[in-house]
């Protein structure tokens, strides 16, 4: 018999060839994917190279995604692009999508079936962890550490202590899985999870859609955590049926598994709420923040870009025009995001609201392209960072929020509940 | 390694938007991060910082993206090493991988001011805060860390274990 584990120490110890490990032991461990995007895959092929490897170690455990600047946006992000994509043909990648096909990573390799539950994953990108949801161990990593792992399939992890987060109940109608994930984080601090990692858990969690699970565990990183997880069950299960590409292991802790922390949330005290400027911690309630006049708004993201949200959003801004003086972005996550909200009829809601509707891309997420905010403008966005400067100007403003919060104040012209609309 | 500066002293969660802001993230070039580095938070530390200079912040120092622009960024700015109460968790590995040093030291942070001439010492941890003559001790890196540091970065120790196994990973 090993020491009881919970579902991280079960994927490290799975990954490193060991029957058990704790908390704090540094491992190496073979991983089954390696992910990087444009910004960020640029420096690993630039270690790749160095280290002197010509071939990545497994050509169908590789993903690149051009999603940050694609389609490019000047000349320097083209060329940015063009170093992924030449490499992608050269090592015969399987896992590379252009744009067109292409959609936000974190959005795309669950929707492609290219991620499964006991997965062990590391992308140069800090939102990697976005795939917890799914069961898998999902964590960023940087572009050296991913370069070193196109070439070897292997990197080293500190075994994180878990944080368990078990919240039950039910949420009340209107309150969705993001005003949970603010409201965590908002107990927790932007490093209440530093070096650890979360396992969510509970009857409030185990009711989220798989969605709504992805926009959960997306910004477990928001509270410094290194995983967010979430067990395997039915309903992912279901999801999961006919879509993963590889055969999945599921991996469930053990009860009596010693976690550093609980914390216990009552769903009944979770409100749609927003995240102030300039942190993800500085939640409060959205009905307190109806002063905020906002100059756009922004729907999409890999926090909150999927079909479901959209659909959220669309019954908010059906029969309704967007406020005069602001924008209302609205991006689709992925292709088949898009081509479901053509077919669902979401589109004409969008277009016939006055949105702007966007091809998938991250653009204003991270103040790229596509909605950039000029000094003194406030964006109501449901995307995961509002730090400085993140979507533009460092004299702007970033409020975020989920969904229906973002299409209500995107009518109303100011910060909003759907409630408050006539 | 031994490096002796001026301190720029700064708050908590300083996050990788305000190190090397996203709208340079068009170009890997560690000069070109350099002359945009810790913009958004100070505009006038690109033009006052001098090579061998120390940042001192509080907790949680590099949250946000794993941009690995950002200590590229500071390093290529002349940054000697950074004393921080915490680093976020993908900082942390990138400093290392990256060879940018680092200090996790609470004591450090509270006591230093902004201005003050410290030494440090990045072997065993040792902090000397020249302008009051305040000296502190970093916690150690632990071993495997370490080991990754002593061979000059993740890619040195990874080209050398390649070559030990004659080239396949
Ligand atoms: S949508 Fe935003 S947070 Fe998500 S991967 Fe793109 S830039 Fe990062």
């Amino acid at each position: 018999m090993t020491r009881p584990m919970t579902m991280a120490e079960r994927m490290l110890a799975a990954h490193a060839g060991l029957d058990e490990v704790v908390p704090g032991q540094l491992v190496e461990c073979d991983v089954d994917l390696v992910l990087a995007n444009d910004v960020t895959a640029p420096m690993a092929l630039r270690t790749f190279r160095e280290l002197g490897a010509t071939r990545v170690f497994d050509r169908d455990r590789v993903c690149l995604v051009p999603d940050h600047y694609v389609p490019n946006k000047d000349i320097r992000s083209a060329e940015q692009a063009k170093l992924v994509r030449d490499f992608a043909h050269e090592q015969g990648v399987s896992h590379y999508w252009e744009a067109g096909r292409a959609g936000i990573e974190h959005a795309l390799l669950p929707e492609q079936g290219v991620v499964g539950p006991g997965d062990l994953v590391i992308g140069a990108d800090s939102h990697t962890c976005t795939y917890g949801a799914l069961g898998a161990f999902a964590t960023g990593v940087g572009s050296t550490d991913a370069g070193v792992a196109l070439a070897t399939g292997r990197a080293w992890f500190k075994v994180p202590e878990t944080v368990r987060v078990e919240v039950t109940g039910a949420l009340a109608a209107g309150v969705c899985a993001k005003d949970v994930i603010l409201h965590v984080i908002g107990l927790l601090g932007v490093d209440g999870a530093l070096y650890q990692s979360i396992e969510f858990a509970g009857s409030a969690m185990r009711a989220l859609s798989m969605e709504g699970r992805m926009t959960v565990s997306n910004m477990a990183v928001e509270a410094g955590a290194k995983a967010g997880l979430f067990e395997v069950d039915d309903v992912a299960r279901e999801w999961l049926s006919g879509r993963c590409e590889r055969p999945y292991v599921e991996v469930h802790p053990d009860a009596d598994a010693a976690c550093a922390r609980r914390v216990a949330i009552d769903a009944a005290d979770v409100v749609p709420c927003v995240a102030w400027p300039h942190l993800p911690s500085n939640v409060r309630p959205a009905a307190d923040s109806r002063d905020v006049a906002i100059d756009q708004a922004l729907i999409g993201s890999c926090t909150n870009g999927r079909i479901e949200d959209l659909r959220v959003a669309a019954s908010v801004l059906a029969g309704r025009r967007v406020a005069p003086g602001v924008r209302c972005i609205v991006i689709p996550a992925t292709p088949a995001i898009s081509r479901q909200c053509m077919d669902e009829g979401l589109a004409a809601v969008f277009l016939d609201a006055g949105c702007v509707l966007s091809t998938p891309t991250c653009g204003p997420c991270l103040g790229g392209h596509m909605g950039v905010l000029a000094a003194g403008e406030r964006c109501v966005s449901t995307t995961n960072r509002n730090f400085v400067g993140r979507m533009g100007d460092p004299a702007s403003e970033v409020y975020l929020a989920g969904p229906a919060v973002a299409a209500a104040s995107a009518v109303a012209g100011h910060i909003a509940l759907p409630d408050d609309l006539d | 390694m031994r490096f002796e500066g001026t301190v720029f002293r700064y708050g908590r969660d300083v996050d990788t938007d305000v190190i090397i802001p996203a709208r340079y993230l068009n170009s890997s070039d560690p000069s070109v991060l350099a002359r945009h580095a810790m913009e958004d938070l100070d505009p006038t530390f690109v033009s006052r910082v001098r090579p061998g200079d120390v940042i001192v912040a509080g907790e949680n120092f590099g949250c946000g993206s794993s941009r690995e622009h950002a200590p590229v960024a500071l390093k290529a700015a002349g940054v000697s090493c950074v004393i921080a109460s915490s680093f976020a968790r993908i900082f942390y590995r990138n400093a290392i991988n990256t060879g940018l040093a680092i200090l996790e030291c609470p004591e450090a942070v509270e006591a230093i001011s902004d201005g003050d001439v410290v030494s440090v010492d990045t072997d065993d941890g040792s902090i000397r805060d020249e302008t009051t003559g305040a000296s502190f001790s970093a916690q150690p890196f632990p071993p495997f860390v370490a080991q990754i540091i002593q061979a000059g970065g993740l890619v040195e120790r990874t080209r050398r274990q390649l070559a030990e196994r004659g080239g396949r990973a």
